[in-house]
């Protein structure tokens, strides 16, 4: 009856093929108010006037809010971000007003109608911008905005926080490096483009009670904030989040949810739907970091990696958000996974004029990724060595040590070697890096390494809470959002395994109720294998328990003697004596009503362990529990006369740990393979000189589409994390972290020039090779 | 070819049955789906025609619903992923694992339908330019691809 690592179809499956799913978009009721975004139109500029007498006259408009209706400042780690603009917009389509109407139409004209004074500002369109003496300030109190966790924003500056990694002696990395190699990089912010835009329904009930539906990956932190900026016990707050139409980490920020209750506030707490159109989904909400680096490494002649020095400026827009967090999370794991016993890195997250920015799959690793992977093919090119054999001498291995000082063991590491001799063989690596065509076309390949942990909070915590049908079937009751990675899927095959049922008898629920469900930290970070997973197991451990102390006495034995499987409780060594387990769940009854035992409930809990907080002066510090490595690589056809390019093969082998649910584990990774590889390829906003975003649209913001995708394949290594379940690390994500590296090492290649920026299209190729600007 | 001057009546023929809906001359077809109908499998993801995740069948024809009126459907028959039942391409999604979130796979599934209708001998290169204006973010388009294949026997 085994259930791990044999490839069970996601539970929703037949819901989502044939349109049943619902997403909180999907509610429709005549009942429903509409509030619709008023914003911005400047990147930066004081705000002189809002006129809204116009947008009153519209017909169906029930109410405006501004800035003015709301005084608090909100932040994931630092409040620095009015919900809607106050004295002044800091990007372009921020929000600075919310019409609510009675129909969607009225809404949307409603908004048009308001009009928007404003006086510009010099607006901060890079990070460099931002960090120039002089540059306008973006915050002019950021010495006086709460911290809420441990930030270190700098006052007078454009920074919203500083992290600083130290290891080792850099005297002594420097005086042992026989060559050197220096290189700075651009990567620009971008989007997630969920397919599902942004949806939140607020309402507020008579005697208070405020119900949020969201397509959100973190019900319980907006529950949370809910509670701390409108002053509601967080008891009277409940959060639904059914499933989610792609997320991608956009989704893990609390933005809209905040207005929408503002807007059902401003109409006697009626149901307000609050819904992103693509242009805000784009602009409006967070999006990806934008990252500038400089990276210098340092090595001997025989290519042993003796340190390494790095700046990464990370272009958190206009608010910090998780911005911050990522900044954390790049530094902790700066130098990618390879053993350099010399680090130093400063990681700074800057202010610009740009929209701000948010989680995003892979958690900013691809940015710095990138930057780490092309200084090693320059470093290799330098050494005349084969950029493989750099990195395997090189690839970091249990006994040595993270930048931030944890210690790793092939518990919580992985073996990185491994993935990066399977990837070599799955590219064919010998045949040669560049190979040309009898056409002149030319085919290459390039190589990228990649770790992650979690960057969680040190306290992140889960829950499970199991229950049974009359039928013997089991419920699975987590805080874990479906954003389809399949993960209520895997919790069902985990609870199968370990009770030895049917997985088919095992039930999950696509929504998410924070009344009713235990709270699970956030659906975010590869996490919920892992926190829920452990939860689960636990919650499991406890049903098995109640079921064996009640069989015991049915059957007149000791609960050592009892097994749990197939759904029945049997005599280990006698199993044609047994007890159904429909009889058990819902108490035991005796022939003649006596009754024992009453219902079997599981209940389980996980939180973090051991975590600590990095050292502001030297990183020093366990941000997470444990690391997923892999390697990557990306074959391309390149045509040298006009620097286009095809896509061919791209590889990915991660070290699963263990593989719960190999056709969603491949699934998933092959998706994320693509979305990296079209970030690299294509994807970025554009600005204008005056900071606004000119890409504002699926039709200028492209992302990659049906056949262009080169053939995928994705393979799992398994090298268990004990303290994991059933060994299983955090999956997903990571196949998008060495996708933008390895296509810029192959077409670095293959073009014979350095490519250190994003997006590689034939237009960048072409004006780095003939050094236009 | 009918008339609208005014919110008023409309008598559409979707997924077999005649349904009247009180629209607005400018409303889309995508809309009176949703909210006069409820007809929400057909998703929105844009409305500026670029993603094809709103994709119905008109008369048999894949069409972004978005780009329609409601009034221009009258006399032509719509069919939305609710009305495409037991289809070989919703077989072959669950069997290849094409989807994720599943938020773009009405739009997939209703266009591949018609793809399976109107030209089951499809070669490559008209099943790429059928599929190439569906917008995914969460698959590897590879799977779809793939259950694109199975559905057409091959
Ligand atoms: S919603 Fe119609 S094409 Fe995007
Ligand atoms: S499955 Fe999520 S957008 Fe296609």
């Amino acid at each position: 009856m085994g259930a791990v690592g044999t490839g069970v179809p996601r539970k929703e499956a037949k819901d989502k093929v044939t349109g049943n799913i619902k997403f909180v978009g999907d509610y429709i009721s005549p009942g429903l108010m509409h509030a619709r975004l008023v914003t911005g139109t400047y990147a930066h500029a004081l705000l002189k006037n809002i006129q809204t007498a116009a947008a009153w006259r519209v017909p169906g408009v029930k109410a405006i809010v501004t800035g003015k209706d709301c005084s608090f400042l909100t932040g994931a780690y630092l409040e620095d971000r009015p919900p809607l603009a106050a004295d002044k917009v800091r990007y372009y389509g921020e929000p600075v007003a919310l019409v609510v109407a009675d129909s969607e139409l009225a809404a949307k004209q409603g908004a048009e109608e308001v009009r928007i004074e404003y006086e510009p500002l010099p607006a901060v369109n890079s990070v460099h911008d931002a960090l120039r003496p002089g540059a306008p300030r973006i915050h002019e109190n950021l010495g006086e905005y709460r911290r809420v966790k441990p930030v270190f924003p700098e006052t007078n500056s454009n920074i919203a926080d500083r992290v600083k990694v130290r290891k080792g002696d850099m005297g002594k990395g420097w005086a042992g490096s026989e060559i050197t190699v220096e290189a700075s990089f651009h990567l620009p912010q971008s989007d997630h483009v969920a397919m599902e835009t942004r949806c939140v329904r607020a309402e507020i009930a008579p005697d208070g009670r405020v119900t949020i539906h969201s397509s959100s990956q973190a019900p319980f932190v907006i529950r949370k904030l809910i509670s701390r900026y409108f002053l509601i016990d967080t008891g009277k707050i409940t959060v639904i989040v059914p499933a989610v139409g792609g997320s991608f980490g956009g989704k893990a920020a609390v933005q809209l949810e905040l207005l929408a209750y503002m807007a059902s506030q401003a109409v006697g707490g009626r149901q307000v739907k609050l819904v992103n159109t693509r242009e805000q989904e784009i602009i409006s909400s967070p999006g990806r970091i934008g990252l500038d680096a400089e990276v210098r490494l340092g090595a001997t002649k025989e290519g042993q990696l003796m340190a390494a020095e790095i700046t990464y400026l990370v272009d958190g827009g206009a608010y910090s958000d998780i911005g911050a967090v990522m900044t954390k999370s790049i530094a902790a794991d700066c130098t990618g996974p390879y053993k350099i016993d010399n680090v130093q890195c400063d990681a700074l997250c800057v202010y610009t004029n740009h929209p701000y920015t948010t989680s995003y799959t892979g958690f900013g690793h691809a940015s710095y990724t990138f930057a780490i992977e092309r200084t090693l093919d320059m470093l290799a090119k330098k050494l005349k060595m084969d950029p493989w054999q750099l990195r395997r001498m090189n690839a970091i291995a249990p006994g040595d040590t993270s930048p931030t000082l944890t210690g790793l063991t092939t518990s919580n590491l992985g073996d990185t070697g491994k993935c990066l001799d399977r990837v070599k063989q799955l590219i064919n690596w010998d045949e040669g890096q560049v190979v040309t065509g009898q056409d002149g076309k030319i085919r290459a390949k390039g190589l990228s390494a990649l770790w992650k942990t979690s960057s969680t909070p040190t306290d992140a915590r889960s829950g499970a809470i199991l229950t049974f049908n009359p039928d013997g079937s089991l419920n699975i009751g987590v805080g874990a959002v479906e954003i389809g990675q399949g993960s209520k899927t895997n919790l069902a095959v985990m609870a199968a395994e370990r009770l030895k049922m049917d997985v088919g008898k095992v039930h999950v629920m696509m929504e998410v109720n924070t009344h009713a469900h235990p709270e699970h930290f956030k659906t975010v970070a590869s996490m919920t294998t892992f926190m829920a997973g452990r939860a689960v197991l636990e919650a499991c451990d406890d049903i098995i328990h109640q079921l064996l102390s009640m069989a015991s006495i049915v059957l007149r034995c000791s609960p050592e003697d009892l097994d749990v499987a197939g759904g029945r409780v049997f005599l280990t060594d006698n199993p044609n004596m047994y007890v159904d387990i429909t009889e058990l769940v819902h108490g035991y009854k005796y022939e003649n009503g006596n009754s024992i035992g009453g219902q079997v409930i599981g209940r389980g809990s996980y939180i973090m362990r051991h975590l600590t907080e990095m050292d502001p002066e030297t990183g020093k510090g366990n941000v997470g529990p444990g690391w997923t490595v892999g390697a990557e690589a990306v074959e391309v056809e390149f045509d040298p006369g006009d620097f286009t390019y095809k896509m061919l093969k791209a590889v990915a082998v991660l070290d699963a740990g263990k593989v719960i649910n190999p056709r969603i584990a491949q699934a998933v990774v092959m998706g994320r393979m693509n979305m990296g590889l079209s970030l690299a390829n294509r994807e970025g906003l554009i600005y204008s000189g005056s900071g606004v975003v000119e890409n504002a649209s699926l039709r200028d913001y492209k992302i990659m589409r049906f056949a262009e995708q080169p053939q995928y394949t994705v393979e799992f290594i398994e090298t268990p994390q004990i303290d994991a379940p059933y060994g299983a690390r955090g999956l997903g994500e990571h196949g998008l972290i060495g996708m933008p590296a390895a296509l810029g090492n192959a077409l670095s290649a293959a073009a014979r020039v350095e490519l250190n920026q994003l997006p590689l299209l034939p237009e960048t190729i072409w004006s780095v090779k003939e050094g236009r600007p | 070819m009918f008339q609208m001057l005014d919110i008023g009546p409309l008598e559409l023929n979707v997924n077999g049955e005649k349904r009247t809906v009180v629209a607005r001359p400018a409303d889309t077809l995508l809309y009176a789906l949703r909210e006069h109908l409820g007809l929400t499998g057909t998703k929105n993801a844009c409305e500026t025609g670029d993603c094809d995740v709103c994709t119905v069948l008109i008369d048999g024809w894949p069409v972004k619903s978005c780009h329609m009126l409601a009034v221009e459907a009258v006399g032509h028959q719509v069919n939305t992923i609710e009305g495409i039942k037991g289809s070989p391409v919703q077989t072959a999604f669950l069997a290849k694992e094409a989807f994720q979130c599943g938020y773009c796979t009405p739009g997939y599934i209703v266009t591949a339908h018609a793809l399976l209708t109107l030209h089951p001998d499809a070669e490559d290169e008209v099943i790429n330019e059928w599929l190439a204006g569906n917008l995914c973010r969460c698959t590897g388009y590879q799977e779809i691809k793939e259950a694109v294949l199975m559905a057409l026997g091959r």
